[in-house]
Order: structure tokens, then sequence, then C-alpha cells
């Protein structure tokens, strides 16, 4: 499995004001390096710029300022090497789940023989056996991120970036999706880069969480999870977890209180 | 009734077919009933006698076909010439800003105001029917796939970036497929204006097709007759429309479910 290193360098971004009003700075100049296998986590208040900054690495926004690279090479549009899974529902809904599965194999031109097993090993790995021949909108949001997950891991990325991808389902399901996520993560260790305003989440599934501040947003805390994997549910009642979501909860509540101060 | 509550397939059906018999009768009641003389308005009976000899003495199955030919083939060449344009405009910006003012001017050039001036460069041919139908639905046929290709959900077509697709990838793979069920269902609508096109072409210059016999039956005071021909474009009207929707259903199973 290949894992790539990204490196982002003063990366920032300000959207234009609106009506001749002063620009709005959404991003400070924000500094990261990301290795190879490394699971990290973005933890942050709604707002607070850590999806802009996702969708940065993906090239789907422009930094006003700064530069995104993977492996030295500078990314400024999207492309294949980095897979992303939205919070919103985004399958294709003329496809069934296999051709959602399919997409990136069939522009990449592999052969029809080749595309259907990378489809049938993914299907297995994210649990949707059976659910091959089903169009998207017959299929629950769990499913249909299952779906997305194995949609993006199919095409063999070098990176993995997670918008929330879990934030639209509801709490037993999104335990569900996490581990499924750990599952295959631990067995592939392929670099994730995963956005997340849920804490225990965050601490879950990566082995650093970065805390970002309020808008505009810039990395204001790095916590090490010195947590051992394979991990299941039941490291979430351990004191080492309890400890660790305390100090981030701590990080987190004060920003939060300063984004409603500041919209206010 | 309960607001907004589903009614069973059986009973759509007959209701729907409940009020073709409400009408049939007020119509009935008016004409027998001498409520109507029928210099004005033939009796339902006096409509399908006319409807008769018209299809067997007077040849009216080939006014029928001529008609469908016209409306059909008016219809593809706006549509052939429509959908790619549309397409394109929704998709790229730069294309729409170029066409899109003329074509807001264009659509409201009514088509049957220049039959006159079609019949001076086309002659009373076939190439001028087909004109009075492409030039009365091309252009609103263009802005309303234009709408509908514009109307992509941009984190589809987002989604579809990440996975590796370039520009024409996305109009190939993700636009047309997610417009399509919407295009349908504009040529559905659209082809039900071509057919008011078409007589209006042929009550002007024409010697065969529905509008022709129409408004030969007008000199003859014939209501029957004229009745039962706008009935005809009726029935071919509703066969269609049924027709296009059994094969939107068809094509776009995931539209639907």
């Amino acid at each position: 499995m290949s894992a790539k290193t990204l490196r982002i360098a003063g990366v920032t971004r300000s959207f234009p004001g609106q009506r001749g009003g002063a620009p709005t700075l959404a991003l400070q100049p924000t500094d990261l390096a990301v290795g190879p296998g490394e699971f990290v986590a973005i933890l942050g208040p709604s707002g607070c710029g850590k999806s802009t900054l996702l969708r940065i690495v993906a090239g789907l926004d422009r930094p006003t300022a700064g530069q995104v690279m993977l492996d030295g090479a500078p990314v400024a549009a999207p492309g294949p090497d980095r897979g992303m899974v939205f919070q919103s529902y985004t399958l294709f809904p003329w496809l069934t789940v296999e051709g959602n599965i399919r997409y990136g194999l069939r522009e990449r031109g592999l052969p029809e023989a080749q595309q259907a097993e990378v489809a049938a090993r993914f299907i297995a790995r994210t649990g949707l056996r059976g659910f091959e021949n089903h169009w998207p909108r017959q299929l629950s949001g769990g499913m249909q991120q299952r779906t997305a997950l194995a949609r993006a891991l199919a095409n063999d990325p070098e990176i993995l970036l997670l918008d929330e991808p879990f934030g639209a389902l509801d709490h037993q399901t999104r335990e569900l999706m996490q581990e499924l996520l750990l599952e295959i993560w631990e067995a592939d260790r392929k670099t994730v880069l995963f956005v997340t305003h849920d804490i225990d989440e965050a601490i879950f599934l990566a082995n650093r969480v970065l805390v970002m501040s309020a808008r505009p947003g810039r990395v204001k805390a790095e916590v090490p999870v010195p947590l051992p994997y394979p991990r299941d549910w039941t490291m979430k009642t351990t004191p080492e977890f309890g400890a660790l979501k305390a100090r981030l909860m701590g990080e987190i509540r004060e920003e939060v209180r300063k984004a409603i101060a500041a919209a206010g | 009734m309960e607001p907004l509550k589903p009614v069973s397939p059986g009973a759509r059906i007959a209701l729907g077919a409940g009020f073709f018999a409400v009408f049939i009768a007020a119509w009935g009641v008016a004409t027998y009933g001498g409520w109507v003389p029928p210099l004005f308005l033939a009796s339902p009976g006096k409509t399908l006698l006319a409807g008769w000899s018209l299809l067997t003495e007077f040849g009216f199955l080939g006014d029928i076909a001529v008609t469908i030919w016209r409306v059909v083939g008016g219809f593809l060449i706006a549509a052939a010439v429509a959908v790619p344009l549309g397409l394109l405009m929704g998709a790229f910006k730069p294309i729409e800003a170029f066409f899109e003012p003329f074509l807001s001017f264009a659509r409201y050039l009514p088509a049957s105001a220049f039959i006159p001036l079609l019949i001076l460069w086309a002659g009373v041919g076939e190439a001028q029917k087909l004109s009075v139908i492409v030039i009365g639905s091309v252009f609103q046929l263009v802005i309303m796939v234009a709408g509908v290709a514009g109307a992509t959900r941009p984190d589809l077509v987002e989604a579809a970036r990440t996975l590796g697709s370039g520009r024409l990838a996305i109009l190939r793979r993700v636009v047309i497929p997610a417009a399509a069920p919407q295009i349908a269902e504009t040529l559905r609508l659209v082809l039900g204006w071509a057919w008011t096109y078409v007589i209006v072409a042929e009550l002007i210059g024409a010697t065969s097709g529905i509008g022709h016999m129409i408004m030969d039956s007008q000199r003859l005071l014939d209501t029957g007759q004229m009745i039962f021909g706008i009935a005809v474009i009726g029935i071919i009207g509703l066969v269609t429309d049924l027709l296009f929707k059994a094969v939107n259903r068809r094509l776009f199973p995931w539209a639907v479910l």
C-alpha cells in the first residue's frame, strides 16, 4: 500500500467581503505535516475553517496564500490520489452501489474484469454484500456512507480525506462506522485526514488530534493519542481515553464560547 | 379526503375516466337537449358519424399521418439542436452567458407570426411546416435544458473531481446522467407545444394534415368534423404522453423509485 507525506505550508484562506465589506479570514496561515500512514483528526467548532482546510487539500478550494504538497509535488486541482468522503450524501443516484464504487476505476480505464474484482473486494470489506445492485436512494444513510467510503478506497488513493463523513448519521450507526473505518485503516495504514467536531470520534480513531481555534481558524493545540491499535469500542471507557477527552473538551469549550460570542 | 393523502391506482383510473364521462354527458345534454343549435356544436353522435365518414371516405388517416410526421420531424430537429446546446450552456457558464440573452429574446417571438415570412422563404411545402415547429419549440427547449443541466448538484461534481474526472468526463458522466430524466420530462412537455404549432402551420397554406381538414370543414360549417379533428389531436397527445412516461420510467428506474 502506498502512503505519502502531506505537507501544508502557510495555507491561508480569506473570502471576499459581501457588498464591498472587508474580506472574511476563514483560515489563518496554517502549517501541518502528515506522515505516511498517520491518522490525523482535525477537531474544531462549527465554522472554524476545518472543512475549508480539507477542501484545499482536496484541491476543491484554492488557498489565498500558501501551498499544499504531496511528497514534495504541489497540488492545485482535485485528483484521484486524494480520495474524499463528504458529509452530505454524494453517491451518484443513477449508478447502483457497484456502479458507484466502479466510478473511479472506470475513469482510470481499468478493464471490466478488473473493475468487477476490485469492486467486489471493497463491497465485501465495507459490509455491502447483497446491496450491489441497489440504487442509492434505496439505502439508509449508513449504507450510503459505506458505499462512499468504498468508492473512495477502491480508487487506491495516497491519502484519504474525510469531511465529517459520519456527521449526518445517528449515534449508533456512527459508532459502527467508526469501527469499520478503523478496521480498514488498521489493515491498510493509509494516510488519513479526518475532520470532525466529535471529540470521542477524534480520540477513538486518530493517533494525533489537531484542535482548531474559532474563526479565523488556526491549529491551536496538537494532542497525540498514545492509545495502542487495534482499538475497539471498549477503549472508550478506559481512564486514558477519559483523560484525553477531558483535555480536548477543555480546549474545545473555550473555542465554542469564542465562536458564539463572535456570532452574537 | 385528507390533504396530500395518496389515492389508490384503481381509484385514480376510475376518477380520471369519470371526468371524461361527465364531460361527454354535459356535451350530450347541451346538444341533444337543444340548448345549443347544431350549427354551432354537433352532438357526440353526429361527431362520431362525421369522424367515421372522414376516416372511411375522405382519407383522414392520411392527414393524421402527415401531421404526425411533421410534428415528430420538427420536434426531432429542435431536440437535436436544443439538447446539446442546452447541456453545454448549463455546464459551461461562458457559453450560457453568450447565448442566454438572445434566447430569452427569441423565445418570445411568436412562431405563428413567422408563417408569412416562412412562406416567402420556404414556400408552402414541408420545409415551411417543419420550420414553424422548430421556431416554436427550439428556443424554449434550449433554455429549459440549460436550466436542468445547470441545476446539477455541485457536490456530485466535486465528488467526481476527487475520483479523477476531468471537464469532459464530468459533462459525460455526471451532468448528462443527472439531467437526463428532467430533460426527458422537458421533451415530453415541449412535444405537446409542437402539436399546437403544427395545427397553426396547417391552417395556412396547407393541402393536407389535420389542420387543413379542420379549415376545410369550417367552409362547410361541419362542426362535427371540426370537433372530431380536434379530438383526434387530443387523443394522439394523450397516447404519446403515456408512451413518453412509460419510456422514461424504463430508462430512469433510479429516478422514480
